[in-house]
């Protein structure tokens, strides 16, 4: 019992079992694959018993997507030109595009209060610890152990997690606290006065230095405003598909890469 | 009989790993607050059958491997097997001998108790829930549990581990 007790304090105050934790998830890695074989097979079956109407149907619906992409793209080089220029005029550091890695889920917690995921990505592929991790809608969360070849990441929903974000239209700075229910995020704080509406994106504020700016992060789904209390209730929904994502981006943030 | 002893550990750590696998497979999210403990599950029937072999220390070893697995507090899965492994050294003698019913009512005990000390590792965390959806597991684990009786009994007695 006193061991137990001590492993607890450890862990929680101290965090002095890190590099044990990352070790001992190097060797459980194993038990995350087999589990994920059931899942795996199903996803299989799905790619490879399809229709052939239905295959060229989805070829077709991609070809159009990536035609609509790519024009987009065209655009966002002039733009970006633009951009650095502007800045450039501004005196100010140049935004530079983040790297990212693909990464794919090969289990999530078992437990249905803490919301992690665990990837096949780790210290072989230079993933670190606080790294960032999206979506193609948004952001998920962020690494919190890496083992050699696996990492786990907590999402931004867990209930012991937290991000300062900004509101889109007009820059307004919140915290977007988790509460343990993958719908929700709550936005701690915010003065009864302040304007913010429900609709407004939530993005990343950047603030802090752990996750790059601009990220879409949630969007504000709820907002109480009571006379009698100094804060407003605020709600947003995660833009990211938190519990649908089975590839996910891993992002090296420009600033790790400078700093490196 | 050295290697007879060899033979049962590994016996007895497969269907522990058995249990890992059972314990972070994926279920539908209406299903993630019902899961069994598989592994308290295990670690009690072997803590039934073996007394002189599983006991606290085999509780404390499943537990942090379990911690490791599934991301929790080191300590959190150590503390609550360990009671667990100590209530059943405790019961043992009566548990062999209740019918299903009373066997039933036990480990409905025993997991809540689990369940109760998990939840109150978390809270110490800063997790930890309102609601009393986290009991869920005592009751599927009890319906569980012949099953579990039933395999591992099996097992035991095709290599007749003692």
């Amino acid at each position: 019992m006193l061991v137990v007790a001590g492993l607890i304090t450890a862990d929680l105050r101290y965090n002095s079992l890190d590099t044990t934790r990352s070790f001992l998830d190097m060797l459980t890695t194993p038990i995350y694959w087999i589990a994920d074989i059931p899942a795996r097979a199903l996803d299989w079956g799905n790619t490879n018993i399809q229709p052939r109407s239905e295959l060229i149907e989805r070829v077709e619906k991609l070809d159009r997507e990536n035609l609509v992409l790519e024009g987009r793209s065209q655009q966002m080089s002039a733009l970006r030109a633009e951009n650095v220029r502007l800045r450039s005029l501004l005196n100010s550091a140049a935004l530079l595009q983040d790297d990212v890695l693909v990464a794919e889920l090969i289990g999530i917690s078992p437990d249905p209060m803490s919301h992690q995921l665990v990837l096949n990505k780790g210290a072989a592929d230079k993933v670190y610890i606080g790294q960032p991790l999206i979506d193609a809608e948004g952001l998920l969360g962020q690494v919190v152990v890496v083992s050699e070849f696996s990492s786990r990441a907590l999402l931004i929903t867990d209930a012991t997690h937290s991000i300062p974000v900004q509101v889109n239209r007009n820059g307004v700075r919140a915290i977007a606290e988790g509460s343990g229910n993958l719908g929700v995020l709550e936005i701690g704080h915010v003065a009864a006065t302040t304007d913010i509406e429900e609709g407004d994106l939530l993005v990343t504020s950047g603030l802090g230095g752990r996750f790059p700016v601009g990220y879409p992060v949630a969007v504000v789904s709820k907002i109480e405003r009571d006379p009698g209390q100094a804060f407003a209730t605020v709600q947003a929904q995660p833009s990211a598909a938190l519990d649908r994502s089975r590839y996910v981006l891993l992002v090296f943030t420009a600033q790790s890469a400078a700093s490196e | 009989m050295a290697s007879q002893g060899q033979q049962s550990l590994w016996i007895i750590w497969f269907s522990f790993f058995i249990a890992f696998v059972l314990a972070v497979i994926a279920l539908p999210p209406w299903l993630l607050w019902v899961r069994p403990e598989w592994p308290a599950l295990v670690l009690i029937y072997w803590t039934i059958a073996l007394p002189h072999r599983v006991g606290l220390l085999t509780g404390l070893a499943v537990g942090v491997a379990l911690d490791a697995i599934e991301g929790a507090v080191f300590g959190q899965n150590a503390f609550s097997l360990m009671v667990m492994a100590l209530l059943s050294l405790v019961l043992y003698q009566r548990l062999r001998v209740f019918n299903a019913l009373q066997q039933a009512a036990t480990i409905f005990l025993l997991i809540g108790i689990n369940q109760l000390i998990g939840q109150w590792v978390q809270n110490l965390q800063g997790r930890g829930t309102q609601s009393l959806l986290f009991l869920l597991p005592a009751l599927s684990s009890m319906l569980m549990w012949p099953l579990v009786l039933q395999i591992l009994r099996s097992v035991r007695r095709k290599y007749h581990l003692a």
